[in-house]
């Protein structure tokens, strides 16, 4: 019996590493290796005490850029990770709450990463059935606010209830939100790219409606109501700390719909209309359906990650939720090649960089939108693959079919050009 | 004297494959040299290499004794070197001249465009190889044999030397394909040299001067079609002896397996593309539908399929009406579909080659448990398959885009002919196809119609069509002109037939069935 547990989790873990390195992991690397260099090139240029030291002499100069660069990252390593003395001091002593007190950086790291996970999940899910949705900003919106206002609007339900309740009315409000473009595609041709955009501002402009209209705190305004204790999801510490079961919501749900994409005829028909929906459609799939359907989800999937954020953590609707959470997923999926579980690595790779962004800047004056421009070079360096095999002296890849961010038509061109 | 073009150990490799192994080729002044081989035998890379697409690891080129260095195109044309694509490159709502003159312009004060000159150039070029060519003609009014004639004059107009012609006569009507033949024969006797690609042994037989033979990158052999005969070049294209003639029996048709009546089908633009026809196909027998390409045949199979709804009219399939009913209605009742398009219709190249093989029956049993696919099963269905039907894959997770043509057919008609199926509607079931697959693929076919499945077979190629038809009706600009006894007719008939010329049928057959050899 045991012997038997034991391989079967040997065999997950085997799947899960199978699964990884079909995308390239090494170009993955390097194109986040290269990135960091050229950040901190980037970092070092924009910084004016390097050309003071530069004016004393090169090597002063020189240096000083090291020391910088170094600065930087280790500061950004520390604000997602945590100080690594502090971490592992925690843990010989033992004692609970220097631990969390270590530690709390990276769990604060795995909070931000929770939207990035669910809106990751959604637009990869999106691109492999075909569908570019760029509304998951939108989405996640609209679950929050709709999430928000099942957490106020309904008393003294029990969590068990009233939890589910209101993550649901977040799930449905962001597949409302996909359905539409979906629904346009696939029965008029209206492209998913420019509706998911608009439906994006519609998002924001009623958010800031509601919240300022029908959904507002009597008492304070441009807000709405804190929701109820009863909405609120499970947090693992007592405060400050935010960590809670949201985290896990969202690898359930990319292990969920890895397991939908790729174990059955559900999955199948995504990927196949994805790939070809001419083929599709000649096999009897019914690819309108499959539009429909997947923008949807991916819809559902980012509602569902707004929701998360809002009873995990916000517990209230601002004016402004901030985010931006829902464009950088795209990078997120992008850069994961669309696997869901993949996603759980980028996802938290955008997160702990956020997250840690924030101490960076505070010690080294270095401005957060760094973190932007990092992010830009690495998925620039996987959109341009070649860059990178021409860097390191890569060997093109014998199938590209799945190649990180190309596609069929790309390649042939490539070819014809006489590569 | 040197010869106009001689290529001596050019190797070209690719990730693991030997696309050209030392090819030496020469090109006397003169003389059309037919590059004979198999689809994927290396006849593309070495032309690219010419060209300029690609450039050889080894190698070296010489254009009339001069070694020379072609790293694009233009040194091409430059050398004199000039390429028909199988595809034309033409814009089809520019004149001729504009067609001709584009990314070569006449100006005229440097800025201004000339095109009484270029225009006057290309009559000159037309008269004097006997073209019939007019200039201020818009492309897209001509037929396909005059488009052709553009592409030719468009690289004589640079002044090519040499025209490598790239499966010319894919895209001809069989009396368009004699024209074409004969300008070839006016080109070299005025001094141009041709090389002509394919993969047709009748072709090779009708109009080249010297035949070369490229197998798996090598040249195999060298022959004239004095000294050659189609088996045996068909056998050193192949690497084994190959059987060029389809064995069957006469047809014992049964009872009526598809109905068509009145069929009407408009395209996307609201045209007329079928017009009201109406045939039918009995169990046992082969119907086949000759025609040129565009004559409606696509649209015909597509509206059969579910795919296109058909506009008015009525398709019966099994009695019942399928006039409405989506692909896999049609699918489930036991119909069988080659696409005309394999790579765009009928396989997801990206997938592994056992999820392609499942591709219309992934949601049935064995296949999966409710939503759960199976893939144990999935793949042992793919194992079986990959054996039966002779696929040549690295293995069934291989990715289905990575085989060769006849290959991916092979996926597609196994994955259509394992089921059982009433009806086979196959599309160009061999374009494109090397000799040995198309000859593996017919067999099967009759074998299919021995066992009784009623098969609708749609192609342009004549030859296919009179050899393996058991009834043949040609369509033209989307009406059925004739349906007759494939016993009847000659493929001389059937050829004006396909050209729209209304002929009586002689009902002398040329030779008796069983016979008849496959010219491909």
């Amino acid at each position: 019996m045991e012997e038997n547990l034991k391989n079967q989790n040997q065999n997950f873990i085997k799947i899960f590493l199978e699964e990884l390195s079909r995308n390239s992991l090494v170009f993955i690397f390097l194109a986040i290796f290269t990135g960091l260099v050229i950040g901190g090139i980037l970092a070092a240029a924009t910084t004016e005490s390097i050309y003071q030291a530069f004016d004393v002499s090169f090597s002063e100069g020189v240096k000083a850029s090291f020391e910088l660069i170094w600065s930087t990252y280790s500061s950004l390593f520390q604000g997602s990770f945590g100080k690594p003395n502090e971490m592992a001091a925690s843990l010989f002593s033992g004692d609970k709450d220097e631990v969390l007190g270590a530690f709390r950086p990276f769990l604060e790291s795995l909070v931000t990463t929770i939207p990035y996970l669910f809106s990751g999940v959604a637009i990869a899910l999106g691109f492999k059935a075909g569908v570019f949705n760029i509304g998951a900003e939108g989405q996640l919106y609209m679950g929050a606010i709709m999430a928000a206002w099942a957490g106020f609007t309904f008393k003294g339900l029990p969590p068990i209830v009233h939890v589910p309740l209101a993550l649901g009315v977040g799930f449905m409000a962001g597949a409302v939100w996909g359905f539409i473009p979906g629904f346009l595609k696939a029965k008029t041709g209206a492209h998913e790219v420019i509706n998911t955009i608009m439906m994006n501002y519609i998002a924001f402009n009623l958010t800031t409606f509601l919240v300022t209209g029908p959904f507002q705190d009597p008492n304070e305004s441009f807000k709405t109501p804190v929701i109820e204790e009863s909405a609120k999801l499970y947090r693992f510490f007592d405060p400050p700390m935010r960590f809670n079961i949201g985290f896990f919501i969202a690898i359930a749900a990319a292990v969920i719909i890895w397991y939908i994409l790729y174990k059955t005829t559900w999955g199948f028909e995504f990927r196949a209309v994805g790939l070809n929906p001419n083929a599709s459609r000649y096999a009897g799939i019914n690819a309108t359906l499959v539009t429909i359907l997947a923008m949807s989800i991916s819809g559902a999937l980012s509602g569902l990650g707004g929701a998360t954020m809002m009873l995990g953590v916000t517990f209230r609707q601002t004016q402004s939720l901030s985010t931006g959470y829902g464009f950088d997923s795209i990078a997120v999926a992008l850069l994961a090649n669309n696997h869901p579980l993949a996603v759980i690595l980028t996802a938290m790779l955008f997160g702990f960089m956020r997250h840690g962004s924030r101490l960076m800047q505070l010690q080294t004056g270095i401005p957060i939108d760094i973190i932007s421009i990092l992010q830009g070079l690495i998925i620039f360096f996987l959109a341009a693959p070649a860059i990178i095999r021409t860097l390191y002296r890569l060997k093109e890849p014998k199938n590209e079919f799945e190649g990180v961010l190309t596609s069929v038509e790309h390649r042939e061109g490539a070819r014809m050009n006489g590569n | 004297m040197a010869s106009v073009l001689e290529l001596s150990n050019i190797t070209k490799r690719f990730p693991g494959v030997l696309a050209n192994d030392h090819i030496n080729l020469r090109l006397e002044k003169g003389e059309i040299l037919a590059l004979l081989g198999e689809n994927g035998a290396g006849k593309t890379t070495l032309m690219n290499i010419l060209y300029g697409l690609y450039s050889p690891d080894e190698g070296k080129i010489k254009v009339s004794g001069n070694e020379i260095n072609i790293s694009n195109p233009r040194d091409a044309i430059d050398n004199g070197i000039g390429m028909v694509h199988q595809h034309f490159m033409l814009v089809p709502v520019l004149t001729v001249t504009e067609n001709v003159m584009l990314g070569n312009e006449f100006t005229k004060s440097g800025v201004f465009l000339d095109k009484q000159k270029a225009a006057q150039k290309i009559r000159e070029i037309s008269d004097q190889f006997h073209l019939n060519i007019d200039p201020d003609a818009i492309i897209e009014d001509l037929p396909v044999g005059l488009q052709q004639r553009v592409e030719i004059i468009k690289i004589l107009f640079r002044n090519a030397e040499i025209l490598i012609m790239d499966e010319p006569s894919a895209v001809l009507t069989p009396q368009e394909v004699d024209e074409l033949f004969k300008i070839m024969r006016n080109l070299v006797d005025q001094g141009k040299s041709i090389i002509f690609i394919t993969h047709k042994l009748k072709e090779v037989m009708e109009c080249a001067d010297r035949i070369m033979v490229i197998r798996a990158g090598k040249v195999v052999g060298e022959a004239t079609p004095v000294t050659a005969d189609t088996k045996k070049l068909a056998a050193m294209m192949v690497g084994r002896p190959v059987e060029l003639k389809v064995q069957k029996e006469k047809s014992d048709p049964g009872e009526i397996i598809l109905e068509v009546k009145d069929l009407t089908v408009l395209d996307k633009g609201k045209k007329i593309v079928v017009n009201n026809v109406s045939f039918d196909v009995r169990n046992g027998e082969i119907l086949g539908i000759a025609g040129v390409q565009g004559n409606g045949q696509t649209e015909l199979v597509c509206s059969l399929t579910g795919i296109l709804k058909a506009e008015s009219g009525q398709v019966s399939i099994l009695g019942k009406n399928v006039t409405t009913s989506n692909p896999r209605q049609i699918t489930e009742l036991g119909v069988a579909h080659v696409p005309e398009d394999r790579q765009d219709d009928g396989l997801i190249l990206p997938f592994p080659v056992h999820d392609n093989l499942v591709l219309n029956t992934y949601y049935l049993p064995p296949f999966s448990k409710g939503a759960l696919i199976q893939p144990e099963l999935v793949k042992s269905n793919a194992r079986e398959l990959v054996k039966d039907f002779d696929i040549r894959t690295p293995g069934i997770t291989a990715i289905t885009g990575g085989l060769s043509g006849g290959n991916q057919q092979k996926v597609i008609v196994a994955r259509e002919f394992s089921r059982p199926i009433k009806l086979l509607i196959a599309s160009q079931p061999t374009r494109g196809l090397d000799v040995g697959s198309i000859e593996y693929i017919h067999r099967r076919m009759v074998e299919k119609r021995d066992e009784g499945t009623a098969i609708l077979l749609v192609s342009t190629e004549l030859d296919e069509i009179m050899q393996l038809s058991d009834r043949i009706a040609v369509m033209y600009r989307g009406e059925i002109i004739a349906i007759v006894d494939a016993d009847m007719v000659t493929k001389e008939e059937l050829g004006l037939l396909m050209a729209g010329v209304k002929t009586e049928i002689s009902g002398k057959k040329r030779k008796p069935r069983q016979v008849r050899e496959i010219v491909t």
